[in-house]
């Protein structure tokens, strides 16, 4: 069977972090109702337009556990799924408990990504994140009791007033939990964030590079191996959905915001639960605007996903003089059938090195 | 459509005269509407100010004529830019007038470079009309201003006008004093035809746009023309008035301003202050023209991608033509390759033909800092004028050198007269006068190195005073000077284009400042790279841009892939603005950031 994604995305947070540029609402839970009903609706269109089989589904945000739980596995089995498909619900900590995952495990969800961001409280604080890092080993409990296969956990490092022992701290208490996969992310300033209005408060490159490398070290050290620049799991556990994003393959977004890709024509929907709910219910298109890849730029995205991976690119992506002094300085290494891949300090630099691919 | 030429009796020429943001722009745009020129509903703010690049910096830099009626007569309205650097083409349009309006911010005063332009004025016999601007502000004071302008220029205060050009109020006053004071011209209908071009600039449709002024005599379409000091034939194409638009029309007779488009390719061929006239019984004189502006900086340009040096040279060629002020001459250099030494008015004057060349024609330049001419003198007696560090005979070799000074005139509120010594001291200046204009307000007079005042004075100066200062200047003179070249080194390479000659006793200071700020504008590379200043070979300063670490994005999940490939193209542009020198990437305006004030 063809791999094929479904990404379900609810808009709905208890309140927004500094850092966060998604497409989140604090003000606007009283829509929840109305929102999973168009979701419902759009997903209902899709099946009978002929939605592939989906073999991934990742239900983001936002915040989906600030939405009903049974009403949400609704949503998320009205999507027709293969057997074996990976069906991921992103949690905050805060939230949830053995009923809510058990509601979830019912509808199929075999995977939890849980929001912990760091086991830092003054960490949280100045990211202006919620939950108290106590929340996110009962979290942990519960799921395993619920059942769920696997599970993520997210971090983030580099905010200003964030030591490198205190990233230590969070590393450690977060493989104190066991997990079979964490996504490591630099805090990074994105544009109409308050964050973005505090340049006092933006990370620094080299503090970044040196908690990058730190937490490579430790999560290798306990069997996590890296397997994309902000992903390391155990063998089996690396998500397929996010695989399924950097190779390319055709996956549909449902919901406000959420975007599509089917060969090479990338779509996405408007911005807005209000927007969104509304055209749903009218029966319009949901769809706000989309580009058509030309061959070269598909190749040229498709290379840079790829080299973000742990499989890398084929060396024809590079010259062959870019090639010999991308080696040079240290920042990829030739690999096996043809391919080259990033270096740890590649990684770091990849987008120096994501410059040089060329499209032919 | 048969066009008698206009009376002269009937014609007023004139300017404004006013410092930046004292409105004169926002009154060119009320005459044109008062005038019913433009409809009001039509009215782009500011519309004599064309340029892309003047509407965003707020001045003009241009000139720029426009014919208006009012009351029966005819007003040709000449724009004059605003900027101390552009100062030479204030004298050109006033060869084209009878009269200023000099406009003046009923809350500030006159301001020195006003002044400046008023003395030229006069140099030229100009009728004076004053007006107060503004005076719908609360803080507006015209009769304190008033008596000011009374003090400095001997214009009566109550024959200033009260206006304020943003609600109208008082600008048909203006107009009428306009009529009433200032002279209509003076020509001869059945003379030689006699005219005056006073700008010409480039259209890519139609070449050569000049503007002019028929001094003497009949300026007909589809005449046969002589340049006079070019030494050309061409035809009268076509010639019309801007009322704003442009309107052909058959005749334009004595004292009329107009446009003339005479199928002019060749950038030589129509330069301000050449004298049209027919190629039959033409005129046996030309009028007096006006000295060729002086460059008084230079720096070399150099295209980052050096497949571009024959785009650069042509786009310098039709530059060159609406702004007869740039100079250029080929030069090569070991870390630039090939580009050109090009000759400014001025620091703005240099960022804005940059500007210009990049954004007009599609060029990613790179400049070097800027110098001033040196007069040097070798050993063995032989003398020669520098205007390239790169040039500057070895230090054995060399006996002396001199460096041009200017005489700046500052016009400042008396409580900034300390900061402003300290600053002219600090630039190796001598006061020549102080004069106080009235309790508030003084004019200090310094002698300064050229070198001094070009770099950033100006901004100094503004920072110091809050913006209330404003100045002039003009040459005066060589003297011999103490100056060494400090030499800047990238990664260990002597990057030749960037020696700059500073004087002895500032050159540590100088180098160390350099190695500072470099440090700040070149971004971090794949690897470390020192920055070295160096006199004579001996290093006196050095910093180093430490080799990055970090240029990933985190993520690239479903919703990121269209954003971060625009990202990583948005990044690759970028590059293509950077010049390698060596293996160093750096930026195109590098040197001209680097010299400019610390925020």
């Amino acid at each position: 069977m063809n791999e094929f994604g479904v990404y379900i995305h609810i808009p709905f947070c208890a309140a927004k972090c500094d850092y966060c540029a998604f497409a989140t609402w604090t003000d606007r839970h009283h829509l929840a109702e109305a929102y999973l009903a168009a979701l419902h609706t759009e997903i209902e269109r899709a099946v009978a337009d002929g939605l592939p089989t989906a073999t991934t589904v990742f239900v983001g945000g936002g915040t989906p556990t600030q939405v009903e739980p049974a009403a949400l596995a609704d949503v998320i089995a009205a999507v027709p799924r293969a057997t074996d498909a990976e069906v991921t619900v992103e949690c905050n900590p805060d939230d949830v408990d053995v009923d809510l995952f058990a509601t979830y495990r019912s509808a199929g969800v075999n995977r939890i990504s849980l929001g912990v961001q760091s086991m830092s409280a003054h960490v949280l604080a100045a990211l202006g994140r919620t939950h108290d890092p106590d929340n996110v080993a009962a979290a942990v409990a519960a799921l395993r009791t619920a059942g769920m296969s696997s599970f993520n956990l997210d971090l983030i490092y580099g905010s200003v007033g964030e030591t490198v022992d205190d990233w230590a701290q969070t590393l450690d208490a977060a493989l104190a939990l066991d997990p079979p996969h964490i996504s490591a992310y630099g805090l990074t300033v994105e544009a109409g964030t308050p964050l973005a209005e505090s340049p006092a408060q933006y990370p620094d490159d080299d503090d970044q590079a040196d908690k990058y490398e730190l937490a490579d070290d430790r999560l290798e050290a306990a069997g996590l191996a890296h397997y994309e620049v902000s992903n390391w799991a155990r063998a089996g556990h690396e998500s397929r959905h996010n695989r399924l994003y950097w190779s390319q393959t055709d996956y549909r977004g449902f919901g406000c915001a959420a975007h599509s890709h089917a060969a090479g024509r990338r779509w996405w929907n408007v911005r807005t639960p209000d927007r969104y709910i509304a055209l749903v219910g009218r029966g319009e298109s949901v769809v706000a605007a989309d580009e058509q890849l030309d061959v070269a730029t598909r190749t040229v995205e498709s290379r840079q996903l790829s080299l973000r991976t742990r499989e890398g690119v084929e060396s024809a992506a590079f010259s062959a003089s870019d090639l010999d002094e991308l080696i040079a300085a240290g920042l990829v290494v030739r690999a096996a059938r043809s391919t080259v891949r990033l270096t740890r300090r590649g990684r770091l630099l990849a987008n120096e090195v994501a410059l040089r691919v060329r499209s032919e | 459509m048969a066009h008698p030429p206009v009376d002269p009796d009937r014609i007023r020429n004139f300017s404004i005269i006013a410092h930046i943001d004292h409105g004169k722009s926002t009154l060119s745009d009320r005459i044109l509407e008062i005038t019913g020129a433009v409809e009001a509903r039509d009215m782009r703010s500011q519309f004599l100010d064309s340029m892309d690049l003047e509407r965003e910096r707020g001045i003009t830099i241009k000139a720029q004529n426009v014919r208006v009626e009012w009351k029966g007569d005819i007003f040709h309205l000449i724009d004059t830019p605003g900027h101390v650097d552009f100062g030479y083409e204030v004298s050109r349009s006033l060869a084209a007038c009878e009269g200023v309006v000099l406009v003046v911010d009923a809350a500030q005063g006159i301001e020195a470079q006003t002044l400046a332009n008023c003395y030229l004025a006069l140099e030229h016999d100009l009728e004076i009309v004053a007006a107060l601007n503004k005076i719908d502000l609360p803080a507006a004071e015209p009769e304190r201003y008033a008596a000011e302008i009374e003090t400095v220029l001997g214009i009566p205060a109550d024959e200033i006008i009260h206006m304020s050009a943003k609600t109208g109020e008082g600008v048909p006053d203006l107009l009428d004093a306009v009529a009433e004071r200032i002279p209509a011209p003076v020509g001869e209908l059945d003379a030689p035809l006699q005219g005056l071009i006073f700008d010409s600039q480039f259209d890519q449709y139609r070449g050569v746009v000049s503007s002019i002024r028929v001094v003497n005599g009949r300026l007909r379409s589809g005449a046969k023309l002589t340049f006079m000091q070019a030494g050309a034939n061409h035809e009268a194409i076509e010639i019309g008035v801007r009322s704003p638009e442009p309107t052909p029309i058959d005749e334009l007779g004595p004292g009329e301003v107009g446009y003339l488009i005479a199928g002019i390719k060749d950038v030589g061929d129509a330069r301000s202050g050449e004298t049209v006239t027919t190629a039959s019984d033409g005129a046996p004189e030309a009028l007096p023209g006006y000295r060729d502006p002086k460059p008084m900086v230079f720096s070399g340009l150099f295209p980052i991608d050096g497949d571009d040096f024959e785009t650069l040279r042509e786009s310098l060629e039709k530059l060159k033509l609406n702004d007869a002020s740039i100079t250029y001459t080929p030069e090569s250099s070991g870390a630039l390759g090939f580009g050109f030494r090009c000759g400014f008015l001025g620091l703005l004057h240099m960022e804005i033909v940059k500007e210009r060349l990049e954004r007009e024609f599609g060029l990613a330049l790179i400049a070097t800092a800027p110098s001033v001419e040196y007069r040097v003198t070798r050993t063995d007696g032989t003398t020669e004028v520098v205007d390239n560090p790169a040039d500057m005979p070895e230090i054995q070799k060399l006996d002396s050198v001199e460096e041009p000074f200017f005489r700046v005139s500052i016009i400042t509120p008396t409580e900034f007269t300390g900061p402003l010594m300290e600053l002219c001291q600090s630039r190796r200046g001598e006061m020549k006068k102080m004069e106080y204009l009235s309790p508030e307000r003084v004019e200090l007079v310094y002698e300064l190195p050229l070198a001094e005042v070009v770099v950033d004075f100006f901004d100094q100066m503004k920072s110091r005073t809050k913006g209330y200062a404003s100045l002039d200047y003009e040459l005066a003179g060589y003297r011999p000077s103490n100056l060494v070249k400090v030499d800047l080194l990238l990664n260990g390479i002597p990057a030749d284009a960037f020696s700059t000659i500073v004087h002895r006793d500032s050159a540590y200071e100088y180098g160390r400042r350099m190695c500072e700020k470099l440090k700040e504008l070149i971004p971090r590379q794949m690897f470390d790279v020192p920055i070295q200043a160096a006199i004579g070979g001996k290093i006196i300063s050095r910093e180093t841009v430490k080799a990055k670490r970090k240029d990933v994005l985190a993520k690239c999940y479903g919703g990121d892939i269209t954003r971060k490939r625009k990202l990583l193209e948005k990044q690759k542009e970028g590059k293509k603005k950077m010049k390698s020198i060596g293996r160093v990437e750096v930026p195109g305006d590098v040197f001209i950031n680097a010299l400019k004030l610390d925020e």
